[in-house]
């Protein structure tokens, strides 16, 4: 209990900070459809415009709210093509695109992880790979990903690749790094002392590997995974944007500036930031039980 | 026929051992000449660098002699780590905390390939041995200092190793805990029958336990006396107001003080 009140102070503080930055943003809009009107606005009915137009160039936390409200729940409980009606998701609704993007995450995700623990154990078993895999892995990610994500979609389309893996493939860009340099703190972390006592026993490589590495490097694991399934998300998002994907967040978040449809923008990335959060959450539970499991739970 | 009853167990002859830092060559061992015998309890004694963790490390094949011979088991300290010829306790505990203080002492047992019964019942001895079984399935860290180290020694002692090598095993342990541990050592020892090779810089605790003390000294990590002690294998605490006791003890100081005259 103490520790959510901190938190919603703090989210307090910022929602009405937000709410103040919403009148001037959009008092312009206000001021200009009066004029045209021959109006003029009181203060009340000016902050009051501000907050309930249509495409505002700051929506209000509110609006917001409402906009994903209606496109998920209100949408496929009642829309014409919502899951009530028609028994799939409506392509309206965000629970449709944002499962389309989670989909790609987790298929980039989990491929991101597998490459970066493998990359991780070849580092620390291989001298040559520990020499030469690190530089290029480090070069990787300076590439800024909106430069590199339509040209990996373009070169896999050209092969007959399209849909899911695509976007899978940009999670695992991004995703796989964090891992890596996780990982290979991780399967460092024992000391010499520990080594020099498997090698008392004469213990194989794959032994240590089983029983001093890896159980060693499950708290780096797991706070790396953190960080690569937020990548993960971002990754799947940006590479829906340079295709005009049709479904997606990344695809709501185009159409919405497309269309200057500022609410449907800012739900989309509300809806990602949940996911994200989500998924950071979900791995932090594993984390918990399995630290605890393993009687290192703090 | 012979051979096999009076062979020592570990017989080093000449050995050198010289590491070569950023600051020149060290000479860690010089011309180190010394034979344990089966069931000796022997401590090797002296200043920071004199040698004797290197001379440990070079038993168990966790260094390698720049020259010289070194038997161990009558092979190579290799083929005798590969025989798990020996149990190896270090200066920290370094249980694995991932681990109940059960599985730490199983940990040696799963790598040798023990089966599951063997295994069981193998952690269950040991740890009556130290007098540990009522903490088997705690964590490491819910133990105090000196029973995490008394579990090192159980998971030193699991497997039939005839060698047992301590390291200042308890050099991080107030004195009144390591009156104890000196004192449980020795019993367990009196029990099992091995031989122990054991690196300390406290003189009553190497008086106290050992039936052969080496003094060593630095630069070059050297022998300078093996005191073959005339102490009884009995040995009450009390042992160390007598006479012969302080007589060890004065001549093991003089040779570590002849060993630093030429600094």
């Amino acid at each position: 209990m103490r520790s959510i009140l901190p938190v919603l102070s703090v989210t307090a503080a910022l929602i009405v900070f937000w709410y103040a930055a919403v009148i001037p943003m959009n008092a312009q809009w206000a001021q200009d459809q009066a004029r045209r009107a021959g109006t003029e606005l009181s203060f009340a009915a000016l902050v009051t415009d501000t907050m309930t137009q249509a495409r505002p160039r700051l929506p209000a936390p509110h609006q917001v709210a409402q906009e994903l409200w209606n496109s998920t729940v209100v949408e496929e409980m009642t829309g014409r093509r919502g899951f009530m009606n028609t028994g799939s998701l409506s392509n309206r609704s965000l629970i449709y695109h944002g499962w389309v993007t989670l989909s790609a995450t987790l298929l980039g995700f989990a491929i991101g992880s597998a490459l970066g623990i493998a990359l991780a154990v070849g580092i620390v078993h291989n001298r040559a790979m520990d020499a030469s895999v690190m530089p290029w892995a480090i070069a990787s990610q300076t590439i800024p990903i909106l430069a590199i994500a339509p040209m990996i979609i373009v070169v896999l389309n050209a092969i007959g690749i399209t849909g899911l893996v695509p976007k899978a493939i940009i999670s695992t860009y991004l995703s796989f790094f964090p891992v890596v340099v996780g990982m290979v703190k991780g399967l460092r972390a024992p000391d010499q002392m520990q080594l020099d006592l498997m090698k008392t026993y004469s213990a194989s490589g794959g032994q240590v590997f089983a029983k001093l590495r890896w159980p060693s490097a499950m708290p780096y694991l797991f706070a790396s995974l953190k960080v690569a399934i937020a990548a993960a998300l971002v990754g799947a998002i940006v590479a829906e944007l340079p295709t005009g994907a049709s479904a997606g967040l990344g695809a709501r978040l185009l159409s919405g500036s497309y269309f200057g449809q500022t609410l449907q923008i800012w739900a989309a990335l509300f809806a990602a930031a949940i996911l994200a959060a989500s998924l950071v959450a979900l791995i932090g539970m594993i984390q918990r039980v399995t630290l605890k499991r393993m009687g290192m739970g703090a | 026929m012979r051979d096999t009853v009076t062979a020592p167990v570990i017989s080093a002859r000449d050995l050198n051992l010289t590491f070569q830092t950023a600051d020149g060559p060290v000479h860690a061992l010089k011309d180190v000449t010394l034979e344990i015998a089966k069931g000796e309890f022997v401590s090797f004694i002296g200043p920071s660098g004199c040698g004797k963790t290197t001379f440990l490390r070079v038993i168990a094949d966790l260094e390698q002699p720049t020259s010289g011979t070194i038997t161990v088991n009558g092979m190579s300290p290799e083929a005798a780590r590969k025989a798990r010829a020996y149990g190896y306790v270090f200066q920290a505990a370094g249980l694995y905390p991932w681990r109940t203080i059960a599985g730490n002492v199983k940990l040696p047992l799963e790598i040798m390939g023990y089966s599951k019964a063997e295994q069981a019942a193998r952690v269950e001895k040991v740890l009556a041995l130290v007098e540990l079984e009522n903490f088997a399935r705690k964590f490491p860290w819910q133990l105090s200092g000196g029973m995490q180290q008394r579990a090192s020694i159980a998971r030193a002692l699991a497997f039939d190793a005839d060698i047992l090598l301590m390291d200042e095993p308890f050099g991080a342990l107030d004195e009144i805990v390591r009156d104890r541990l000196n004192e449980q050592l020795l019993a367990l020892w009196a029990r099992t029958q091995k031989t122990i090779g054991f690196v300390t810089h406290s003189i009553p605790e190497a008086v106290y336990l050992s039936t052969k003390i080496v003094v060593m000294s630095p630069r070059p990590g050297r022998i300078t006396d093996v005191i073959d002690s005339p102490l009884p294998r009995e040995r009450p605490l009390e042992i160390r107001d007598s006479p012969e006791f302080i007589d060890i003890a004065h001549r093991v100081r003089e040779g570590l003080r002849a060993g630093h005259l030429d600094d």
